[in-house]
């Protein structure tokens, strides 16, 4: 048995202090009954506290608590992401919460937790801390996706996202008791070391193909994706912008750490299990958003199809996949999260109005607020001089270097497609006529904060994508 | 001492059967207790490879296993609550406010 050190808990101590403030949270919530939002600004501090900590921990990488979790240059990086991404839903959500007057304590307190959990699914090293890092986030956006009680379709988005999540779950767990039944551990570094060895193949075939299942559901790839729109449709949309990143690239986290990392071994039936699900949820993705008249429905099948471009990095693999894929994360989460809360302040109370047509004439009546969103529309579509060009630009360089020119040629014509449902809403807010439909209320400052700091980080990976992607190359992969 | 090919074979058709009453279902408590199933034949198969591995790792993890079953259990049983008070109907086909 491993004794307990005190390096051990710096090494998670990012996520120490996010669960010590949502405990916080919670306990303060009967006191504060008039100001909730205070609630919402000491969770941004707990954020804020978690990100320096992450300086402390980046100063003693290593392993803790015997192999299971391990502070190195990746689990840091996606650290660092999910709290980018938890600083954003919050200022996002402060004033949407009042409005819609779902304004409880828990709901910070579950973002914060759920970031914890999207931390140990990117910071562990075995199957099991994995697993239970996967539960802590989704039973956390379980409860997140239904908050606005009252209301069915949030009712709606809570059932599904539960039954079809704790589904996926099972078939993860599965995957992991076969893994363990056949080399006797879960831990992916002793998988690593033991890969060599050949255990039953077509039970380690099996193993793998149910882990991915479990994880194809996380990150919504297809054919596991049909829970996707409903969810985002239905969840409250500052919601939607948190589990439509920060899960979602956790999963993407355990899936380079087993499918690059311990079981790269593994050959064709990985790549080809890889190959054709990011085909296919490109494709997916792509075609049924053209039919969507329901925004936050439309960038729910936009953000399948971006989970497609992920998948492309991940087939590719190497070095350069990998830093290509963490750098499309990163994109991705400033331009889907900006998208997401600006929609849920343009839609007015209770979200009624969510339709494109309802964006009509937005530019005239609201000239910054079609800007910005035009912004995230351009760089979902990946425009140059935004960060959506560089993410499919790198994805796309990593898997031509990997010789997988039939993948680029069909994520090429996929991101052709898909310009033309993003270009739909900007064409309805600068050339339609008429009245627009969203809400006239003006912009509380926490959101704009949100918005415009996505905007400027848009821009600036957009423009100068070298120092990050430079930092990037510099991380030590897992299994490379 | 019984097989494993026998704890593993009871173990998959009690996922296979989850599965099957996942898809068939129509009862969302019913559906949620296949879901219970998998998770139970999970534990099986982990207790079974337990017995015969030098370690009792697989015997701890069906506790991790049983707890997070446990959380999982309350938060699902409190949105169909939820859900039971807005609509008053617990069939899943008549979950579908959202159109495709």
């Amino acid at each position: 048995m491993m004794a307990f050190q005190s390096v051990d808990t710096i090494r998670i101590l990012p996520e120490i202090i996010l669960s010590a403030f949502a405990i916080l949270v919670m306990v303060l919530e009967p006191w504060v009954a008039a100001r909730k939002s205070a609630l919402g600004w000491l969770s941004l501090a707990g954020v804020i506290a978690a990100a320096l900590a992450t300086l402390k921990t980046a100063g003693s990488p290593g392993l803790a608590f015997g192999g299971s979790v391990s502070a190195d240059g990746f689990s840091l990086f996606f650290v660092d992401l999910f709290l980018a991404i938890a600083a954003l839903c919050l200022l996002g959500s402060i004033h949407y919460l009042e409005r819609d007057r779902v304004h409880h304590g828990e709901y910070y307190a579950l973002i914060l937790l759920a970031t914890v959990g999207a931390c140990f699914m990117a910071a562990s090293t075995d199957l099991i801390m994995i697993f239970i890092g996967l539960e802590i986030s989704s039973i956390s956006t379980y409860i997140l996706a239904g908050f606005k009680r009252q209301e069915l379709a949030s009712n709606e988005a809570s059932l599904k996202y539960f039954l079809l999540g704790s589904f996926a779950t099972a078939f993860f767990l599965y995957g992991v008791a076969l893994v363990y039944g056949l080399t006797g551990t879960t831990n992916l570094l002793r998988l690593r070391e033991q890969a060599g060895g050949s255990p039953g193949a077509a039970l380690a075939a099996l193993a793998l193909i149910l882990m991915f299942v479990g994880l194809a559901f996380k990150v919504s790839s297809a054919p596991f994706q049909v829970w996707t729109p409903d969810v985002y449709q239905g969840a409250p949309a500052p919601v939607t912008a948190f589990l439509s990143t920060a899960p979602k690239a956790a999963a993407f986290a355990v899936l380079l750490r087993i499918f690059a990392g311990s079981l790269a071994g593994s050959g064709p039936v990985s790549f080809w299990v890889l190959w054709i699900s990011a085909v296919l949820t490109m494709t997916v993705g792509n075609l049924a958003a053209i039919w969507q008249s329901n925004v936050k429905r439309l960038l729910a099948y936009s953000s399948i199809a971006h989970a497609g471009y992920v998948l492309v990095g991940i087939t590719a693999g190497g070095a350069e996949g990998v830093s290509s894929v963490l750098f499309y994360l990163a994109g991705y989460a400033l331009m889907n999260v900006g998208a997401f809360i600006l929609v849920a302040h343009l839609a007015g109370r209770g979200e009624r109005r969510v339709d494109v047509a309802d964006y009509t004439a937005l530019a005239a009546a609201r000239p910054s607020a079609a800007a910005l969103l035009t912004v995230f529309l351009v760089s979902l579509a990946g425009f140059p001089g935004t960060v959506g060009f560089f993410a499919k630009f790198y994805v796309f360089r990593a898997a031509v270097h990997a010789h997988l020119i039939g993948l680029v040629t069909i994520a090429l014509l996929n991101s052709v497609v898909s310009v033309y449902y993003y270009l739909k809403i900007v064409v309805a807010m600068y050339m339609g006529e008429g009245e627009t439909g969203v809400s006239a209320a003006a912009m509380p400052n926490a959101l704009r904060a949100a918005v415009v700091l996505s905007v400027a980080g848009i821009f600036y990976l957009g423009l100068y994508p070298a120092p990050l992607l430079a930092a990037l190359a510099r991380i030590p992969k897992p299994g490379l | 001492m019984i097989p494993l090919s026998h704890v593993l074979a009871l173990s998959m058709i009690l996922f296979i059967l989850g599965i099957a009453g996942f898809i068939i279902r129509r009862n969302v408590v019913t559906v949620f207790m296949c879901i219970e199933l998998m998770l139970n034949a999970v534990n099986l198969a982990l207790i079974g490879f337990a017995r015969y591995q030098p370690s009792l790792d697989g015997q701890l993890f069906v506790f991790f296993v049983i707890v997070v079953a446990a959380a999982e259990a309350a938060v699902g049983l409190a949105i169909i609550v939820a859900l039971y008070r807005n609509r008053g109907s617990l069939s899943i086909d008549e979950v579908d406010s959202m159109k495709l």
